[in-house]
């Protein structure tokens, strides 16, 4: 009796663990059959939904033979989605991703397939697109996606009304943003919006002030895993800007709770209950498409991230990704490959592609596309078109850069940053100890 | 996923009317739920321990088997004390909470005959619905600017319920017991209703108040009803995921990051599968050492409580 329920009850613990344990199980049914039927997923939601789609639609209807099948997921739960498939042997043959240190890691796991021979066959669709956008696509020398989509560099958003109500002006320098800050509180206006539970948002102003103080290089080492390089005393100062910008409230009041998978934070601007944001370029498509009038009426304005005074970094660097990427799956069958490359030449660089991403307010990582930015968001497409094009330096975001493994630390340590639960010091030396894994 | 975790505990009850009927048409009824539970729970279960010795970022299909080192950098990890601590915060203030409401609300609603139909019903709908989808509602009711405080304008409701570190562990809390007093309240009911009316009605005479009857009577009469239902609270909540995901993630910082949340960003975020199942295999542990514990303290459950009806 006795022995009976102990082995009842350690069973009874036993599953409840392991049911906690399979979370992210997948939804099954990704598997693609014969006939070069690809299966294809890719994020969920404004602005790039919708185009997505149409390629697909596009190119299932010129090719009858074959077929395209998108499943779209929201944009934090699609992280972890993709790998759990990716380790399952259940991966889509069409990976969508950022390039940099996830499509290493599939690449060291012999996930994606080498598409090196397929460009440098094809000149003329490798012709077509941003050269710049193939860096994050490059491993070892090899390419292992396809660039997709736009070039996102990360901007300063304004709220111009808000700005007009209070009466200040567009900030010049980092000191600005500094003397806005209390002007906005005393009206009872959040300076910025940040979604500071997704944490990866909070990195973007960590890149910006640590660009903006030291320049490139301090990333550039250690994205090179040289050991000790978060050691450079601008890192320090980087750090306690920012833990002095949460001391002075420049973030909305549960900012640590936001969520940038709802769109609260742009939420937060276009309404006018925050007057600043920084954020993706992506986020003027989904203010143009949630925010009413908001974007049409001139409300929202923008700028690259200002320097910082005194601070080492050329002004015309930017943040972000370089373009967004899609991979082969290692493990599809050749006509589902076939499939999929055809797709990549044709449909993806094809006019009505350009266009369609225009149209979502983006800059595409298609070559030649300023001719067509004479739409409302015109002026928004040549500025990020320019900023793309004129920055030094276009690094990628670091949780992308790195491998997922530091990415973690990295994510981790920002929260707790923004948190006052660490010290600056504290930061450097846990960030030190995770260099190169 | 946890909603299901404490009805598998309660396997423990068949065994008490064991023998006697034909015991080969029982065989039969248990294998389907048996073989269920061998592919769903033991077959994972032993991949996860055996994972727990490997290394495996959870994309190569090479998984290497490395012994301990995962297990060092489990419990080296220094995310490990404070993941344990809010893990026995969570379950320890959620008994707290739970226990009391539980066993009050249990015995009303075993008493009042006229509501005790509808009440019953009414609040049992909580358990209906899944954690994610009651963690979505409160993320967005608690919202400090677009949530119900800011909608109603009651400044009172507009505090950073998930922002600051102790409101996120006490909204936790709040969102936990929302959901699973009904469920407990549900065995309390049944247990007090199994109260022989013999008992009361000799306490009455012997002049015995309502106060003296629950705490002489009611109390002592539901004593293992207390320890399953703590068994089920428990563990229960040692795999508290969804809903700490979804309405915090672990944060602010890592305020809430309870044993489970660590083992999801180690596993799937971090792509550390072996340190990952080695924290799964210490919550598995902790279970089962909980469970035993509980049933020490309650005495033999074979026991009969009637003695004296």
């Amino acid at each position: 009796m006795k022995r009976r329920n102990f082995l009842t009850l350690s069973a009874g613990a036993a599953a409840g663990a392991a049911l906690a344990a399979c979370g992210n199980e997948g939804p099954g049914g990704s598997e693609s059959g014969g006939g070069g039927s690809a299966s294809y997923w890719s994020l969920s939601g404004e602005p790039g939904e919708p185009y997505r789609q149409a390629a697909i639609d596009r190119f299932n209807k010129a090719n009858p033979d074959s077929k395209i099948t998108p499943t779209f997921f929201q944009n934090d739960a699609y992280k972890q989605k993709i790998k759990t498939a990716l380790g399952a042997n259940q991966a889509p043959t069409l990976i969508w991703g950022w390039g940099g240190g996830g499509l290493k890691s599939y690449v060291e796991a012999g996930q994606v397939e080498d598409l090196t021979d397929f460009f440098a066959k094809d000149a003329a669709l490798k012709g077509k697109l941003l050269p710049g956008s193939f860096g994050a696509a490059t491993v070892d020398g090899k390419i292992y996606a396809m660039p997709v989509e736009t070039v996102q560099p990360i901007v300063l958003y304004y709220n111009k009304k808000i700005f007009d109500q209070v009466g200040v002006s567009a900030p010049q320098t980092y000191g600005d943003i500094l003397d806005l800050i209390p002007k906005f509180n005393a009206k009872g206006i959040a300076p910025f919006s940040l979604a500071g539970q997704s944490r990866w948002t909070n990195m973007m102003w960590l890149e910006f002030m640590l660009d903006r103080n030291a320049g490139s290089e301090v990333f550039d080492n250690v994205f090179a895993g040289k050991p000790g390089s978060w050691s450079d005393p601008a890192v320090l100062d980087m750090l306690t800007k920012v833990q002095d910008l949460v001391k002075a409230n420049a973030f909305q009041k549960g900012f640590a709770s936001t969520a940038a998978d709802t769109n609260a934070d742009q939420a937060l601007l276009y309404t006018g209950k925050a007057a600043m944001m920084v954020h993706g370029s992506w986020s003027y498509g989904i203010q143009k498409a949630n925010g009413g009038k908001f974007v049409p009426d001139g409300g929202l304005g923008w700028m690259n991230f200002p320097p910082i005074d005194g601070g080492k970094g050329d002004p015309s660097n930017t943040v972000g990704n370089p373009g967004q990427y899609l991979s082969i799956s290692s493990k599809a069958t050749a006509a589902d490959k076939e499939t999929a490359k055809k797709f990549f030449s044709s449909t993806l660089v094809d006019d009505e592609e350009k266009a369609g991403w225009v149209k979502s307010g983006g800059v595409p990582v298609i070559a030649n596309s300023e001719s067509l930015f004479t739409g409302d968001d015109a002026q928004f497409q040549k500025d990020m078109s320019a900023i793309a094009a004129g920055a030094k330096t276009f690094a990628q975001s670091w949780d992308q850069a790195l491998s997922p493994t530091a990415a973690e630390v990295l994510l981790d340590n920002i929260a707790k940053l923004f948190q006052l639960q660490v010290s600056p010091q504290q930061w450097v030396d846990n960030m030190n100890g995770v260099i190169g894994k | 996923m946890t909603t299901l975790a404490p009805p598998v505990v309660r396997g423990q009850e068949p065994t008490r009317s064991r023998g006697g009927r034909s015991g080969s048409v029982l065989v039969w009824m248990v294998l389907p739920a048996f073989i269920m539970f061998v592919f769903f729970g033991i077959v994972p279960l032993l991949g996860v321990i055996v994972l727990s010795f490997a290394t495996w970022n959870g994309i190569t299909p090479e998984i290497e088997l490395t012994g301990l080192t995962s297990w060092k950098a489990a419990l080296t990890n220094p995310g490990l004390p404070n993941a344990l601590w809010v893990t026995f915060l969570i379950m320890a203030l959620s008994w707290l909470v739970q226990t009391p409401l539980s066993i009050l609300l249990g015995t009303f609603m075993a008493r009042q005959s006229r509501y005790r139909g509808f009440l019953a019903v009414f609040y049992f709908i909580p358990l209906l619905l899944s954690s994610a989808a009651i963690a979505i509602t409160y993320k967005s009711l608690l919202d400090p600017n677009f949530g119900l405080g800011a909608g109603l304008g009651i400044e009172a409701l507009n505090q950073d319920w998930l922002g600051q570190a102790n409101l996120a562990i006490a909204t936790l809390i709040f969102v936990v017991s929302w959901q699973f007093i009904p469920f407990h309240s549900l065995i309390y009911q049944g247990a007090v209703r199994q109260i022989p009316q013999s008992m009361y009605e000799a306490a009455q005479i012997d002049g015995a108040g309502r106060v003296r009857q629950f705490f002489n009577i009611t109390l002592p009469q539901i004593k293992y009803t207390i320890i399953t239902s703590s068994t089920l609270m428990v563990v229960g909540s040692l795999t508290f995921f969804d809903l700490i995901w979804v309405l915090t993630a672990g944060g602010p910082g890592d305020a809430t990051r309870a044993l489970a949340v660590q083992m999801y960003q180690l596993g799937f975020q971090a792509s550390l599968m072996g340190p990952a199942s080695a924290i799964a295999v210490i919550l598995v542990l902790v279970g089962i050492g909980l469970s035993l514990l509980l049933r020490r303290i309650g005495g033999r459950a074979d026991q009969s409580q009637m003695e004296g009806a």
